[in-house]
């Protein structure tokens, strides 16, 4: 699987809310794109994942 | 015989201000009379619908976090600007600094096309659930110019999906003009180089721009020190984004405080009406009656 640009190996099947969570990131702090799509947060716990999907998990940064 | 109620009604911004170039004419107001301008009460900055009494957006970056709450504050702003990125770290979140009230304005940096900068806008929504986006569309960082046509391209489809599209653009006026067709709720024109500090480099070209526009004008780069922040203002801007010129500071709260003071200065200077300049000789404010004189 494709995480933020690089290839890491996590165990599938797993849903997305599970990916955010194994992260350790704040499932209400970030967005969720999965090939290209972004997955609505109602939608993260039956969205699940596989081995050959593209993943971006994005959040704000200070920025002007 | 009709009703007639005691209540007067609360004054216009143009009975506050008065539209006659001398005021004096106008009866003499009392000492509370302009504080609704102040407050931007009487004055808001209306930006797709929603209504602003602060005229500074202030850019979230570059300084440590505990001091964004203090930073926000000071300024007396209610927009923060954010850039969106992939989340590499559980800590820190910027999101857990900003006071809750306050309008998150996610920018598209990064982005080097319209597509882009719409899936970047897409994404902060859904972070979020904020409508509003500062279009920012670059091709390289040295300049950080943004790409006007793509900029156009990007509004247009941001505002059909519902998005209050805030463009970062150069001071071109008929890419001004075609932007507010394209449904901006605003244009944001650089004033010189992103993070120069060297102000109005622009000053011929936004006030073109100003004199047209029928949406707010926000300066959004550039402005270093709080007297530019005034010259922009009393030039006619709608409001002022500061970022670099704050971040850059040895006090950066006070800082924030000092441009929030320059920015109501120069709008209160706008809506009083400048005083006219002249070239080649003094105007007198003594009377200059010779036989007074006690020569």
């Amino acid at each position: 699987m494709i995480i933020n640009g690089q290839e890491e190996n996590v165990a599938t099947p797993i849903s997305v809310d599970e990916l955010i969570a194994s992260k350790g990131f704040n499932a209400g702090r970030v967005a969720v794109e999965v090939n290209g799509a972004i997955v609505p947060r109602d939608k993260r716990a039956q969205t699940m994942l596989n081995g050959t999907d593209t993943v971006e998990i994005v959040t704000f940064v200070q920025g002007g | 015989m009709t009703n007639e109620t005691n209540t007067a009604a609360e004054p216009t911004l143009d009975e506050l201000v008065g539209t006659a170039t001398n005021t004096a004419l106008l009866p003499e107001p009392d000492a509370h009379a302009y504080d609704a301008i102040a407050t931007g009460d009487a004055d808001p900055l209306m930006l797709g619908g929603h209504k602003f009494t602060s005229r500074f957006i202030l850019g979230s970056g570059r300084y440590d976090l505990n001091l964004i709450k203090a930073t926000i504050e000071n300024a007396g702003t209610q927009i923060v600007t954010m850039a969106l990125r992939r989340c590499r770290t559980t800590e820190n979140n910027l999101l857990d600094y900003i006071p809750k009230g306050i309008t998150m304005l996610p920018n598209t940096s990064g982005a080097r096309n319209a597509e882009e900068a719409v899936r970047i806008a897409r994404l902060a929504r859904e972070v979020c659930q904020t409508d509003f986006v500062k279009v920012e569309i670059e091709h390289e960082t040295k300049y950080l110019l943004p790409d006007n046509a793509e900029t156009i391209r990007a509004t247009e489809m941001l505002a059909k999906e519902g998005f209050v599209v805030m463009p970062y653009m150069f001071p071109d006026p008929i890419a001004a003009r075609q932007l507010e067709e394209a449904g901006a709720a605003c244009v944001m024109p650089l004033g010189s180089l992103i993070g120069s500090n060297k102000g109005l480099r622009m000053r011929d070209f936004i006030e073109v721009i100003i004199a047209n526009a029928h949406i707010p004008v926000i300066i959004d780069a550039g402005i270093g020190r709080p007297s530019q922040a005034a010259e922009a203002m009393e030039m006619g801007a709608d409001a002022v984004m500061a970022y670099t010129a704050i971040a850059s500071a040895g006090n950066i709260p006070l800082m924030a405080r000092a441009f929030k003071h320059a920015i109501e200065a120069g709008r209160e200077a706008y809506l009083s009406g400048l005083g006219t300049v002249t070239e080649g000789h003094a105007v007198p404010s003594s009377p200059t009656n010779a036989a007074d004189y006690l020569h």
